[in-house]
């Protein structure tokens, strides 16, 4: 039962929050609105930040997900650089850190996830940086420039985007990561080497399987990286990408079942029927594979936000979705499609050395996911053929020269 | 500034002033004009912004990419005047632009 008068409080501003506030306008709910957010800014575009923003190829206008009028027009009320504190489910009130509360008849948990923080002596020195923010951002983009040493700290996306950015402003890159490989919690092996080869031909150079032990610096500022080996590498800033955490913490407070974050099914609603959760912060079902997972990516957010518009507004509930990233270094796109949960078969397609080419994971003949470098039409049919099951060819699917289209055996 | 027209599959007009630079999909998206999804923000990486440009517009909005054919190539309800918006940069030259959206964008 949906009642379009429900006054709805959004905690977080980032893609999640600031699409289902959208969405809630769009799919006709007239009650009252009001989207609070940690940050001075209102929803933007988290992706650009590692990449079109940090080399300035983007201005705050072109990220922001709407213009700052679109919130009064829509009677959305928009509350800048506040935090919750406490939320009390029986009185059904949040606690702000303006001492105000705020009361709600449905909530939204779209509070996102923070940077994982070294543990490491020296870890609190200037220069040291993350980046989840568009302050984050400003702060890395006065940080790199001709000549300047930059370390980063994590191979996983963010710090390719980062290291990829780095060099086209000029700056010297060295990537520490504690794996043998890069991306080895989210890519295949292939496209780990195929990725530091591209890194490595623009001037990235790698640590590989090497552990960060602690930062050293000069009067409060970072001048270097200490490694396990004794090793310390010179650098002027040091971008910290390890991971993110669920700021799960105000759920699990108030007694909502979490989990590595806030647990929901799939309208997105909490084990509490009034409080939903969406994005980073949602641990949530995924039918295709069986499993409830956590995603950090901007496609799971806007999935989620939908979810939880259309359950509110009493709306049919989203087509069941393939979850899907993208990542952009240099000149190089890649698509992700699927997650290789249970294959037990990896199938190249294409010469890596071509700089085009695609990796899918195979369970049986039916496709779980899809890496493609440069390869719009294995990606997208690569998508749909995981989303709808149907049995590949393997041996069409090897040959490049053998269209998408053709691949269903 | 050019004053675009979005038609939803339903046929509901949203007309809309679309500063220059911006492209259409922004247009849409900046506007809160439903159907066009734009999942991942212009990067010609998701094909969630599809429309269809009337044929009077076709030579006025430039060339397709090879990156955005090939993504067109392989999404649904494609006719010859597809396009994905995000790739649609908007200048005075649009003005008065009609484009019409699809049942859905995925």
């Amino acid at each position: 039962m949906s009642d379009l008068g429900a006054n709805i409080v959004i905690l977080g501003a980032g893609h999640a929050g600031g699409t289902a506030a959208a969405l809630l306008r769009q799919y006709g709910h007239t009650g009252p609105i009001t989207l609070v957010g940690e940050e001075p800014l209102a929803p933007y575009q988290r992706p650009p930040l590692s990449k079109a923003w940090l080399k300035g190829e983007a201005d705050a206008d072109s990220l922001a997900l709407k213009p700052l009028e679109f919130y009064p027009e829509h009677q959305i009320d928009f509350r800048p650089n506040l935090r919750a504190l406490k939320l009390r489910r029986a009185d059904k009130l949040v606690e702000l850190s303006d001492g105000t509360t705020l009361a709600y008849d449905i909530l939204i948990l779209a509070t996102g996830a923070r940077a994982i923080k070294l543990p490491v002596p020296g870890a609190d020195l200037a220069g040291l940086l993350e980046l989840r923010t568009a302050a984050d951002a400003e702060a890395l983009k006065a940080a790199v420039g001709p000549g300047k040493r930059l370390a980063v700290v994590g191979g996983g996306y963010i710090g390719l985007e980062v290291a990829a950015s780095g060099r086209a402003l000029g700056a010297e890159v060295v990537v520490i990561e504690r794996e043998p490989r890069l991306l080895a919690r989210v890519a295949c092996e292939a496209l780990s080497d195929f990725f530091q080869g591209v890194h490595q031909t623009h001037g990235v150079v790698f640590e590989m399987g090497a552990s960060v032990t602690g930062f050293v610096g000069e009067n409060g500022q970072v001048t270097g990286v200490t490694l396990a080996d004794g090793r310390t590498l010179p650098c002027d800033a040091a971008v910290i990408g390890v991971g993110a955490t669920p700021n799960d913490e105000l759920a699990a407070e108030a007694g909502l079942e979490t989990a590595r974050g806030v647990v929901v099914n799939l309208e997105a609603r909490s084990s509490d029927p009034a409080i939903f959760a969406i994005g980073d912060v949602a641990q949530r079902p995924m039918p295709l594979y069986g499993r409830m997972f956590r995603m950090e990516s901007v496609p799971n957010a806007l999935e989620q936000a939908k979810q939880a518009a259309s359950a509110i507004t009493g709306r049919p509930a989203p087509a069941g979705e393939v979850p899907w990233q993208w990542s952009d270094q240099y000149d190089l796109k890649l698509q992700i499609a699927g997650y290789p949960f249970d294959a037990n078969e990896v199938l190249l397609r294409g010469d890596p050395a071509s700089g085009k080419f695609a990796v899918f994971h195979l369970k049986g003949d039916q496709i779980q996911s899809v890496e493609a470098i440069n390869s719009p039409p294995e990606f997208m049919m690569g998508k749909q053929l995981i989303g709808n099951r149907k049995a590949v060819s393997k041996a069409k699917l090897a040959d490049p020269s053998i269209s998408m289209k053709e691949v269903v055996a | 500034m050019a004053k675009i027209t979005y038609i939803e599959h339903d046929g509901t007009e949203h007309v809309v002033d679309v500063k220059t630079g911006l492209t259409v999909m922004e247009g849409a998206v900046k506007n809160n004009v439903p159907g066009i999804d734009a999942d991942c923000g212009g990067a010609c990486a998701c094909a969630t912004c599809h429309v269809y440009v009337d044929d009077a517009w076709k030579d006025k909005t430039g060339d397709t990419s090879a990156m955005e054919e090939s993504m067109l190539d392989f999404a649904e309800n494609v006719e010859p005047n597809s396009r994905l918006s995000c790739q649609i940069k908007v200048t005075d030259a649009l003005e008065g632009l009609v484009v019409r959206l699809p049942e859905s964008q995925h």
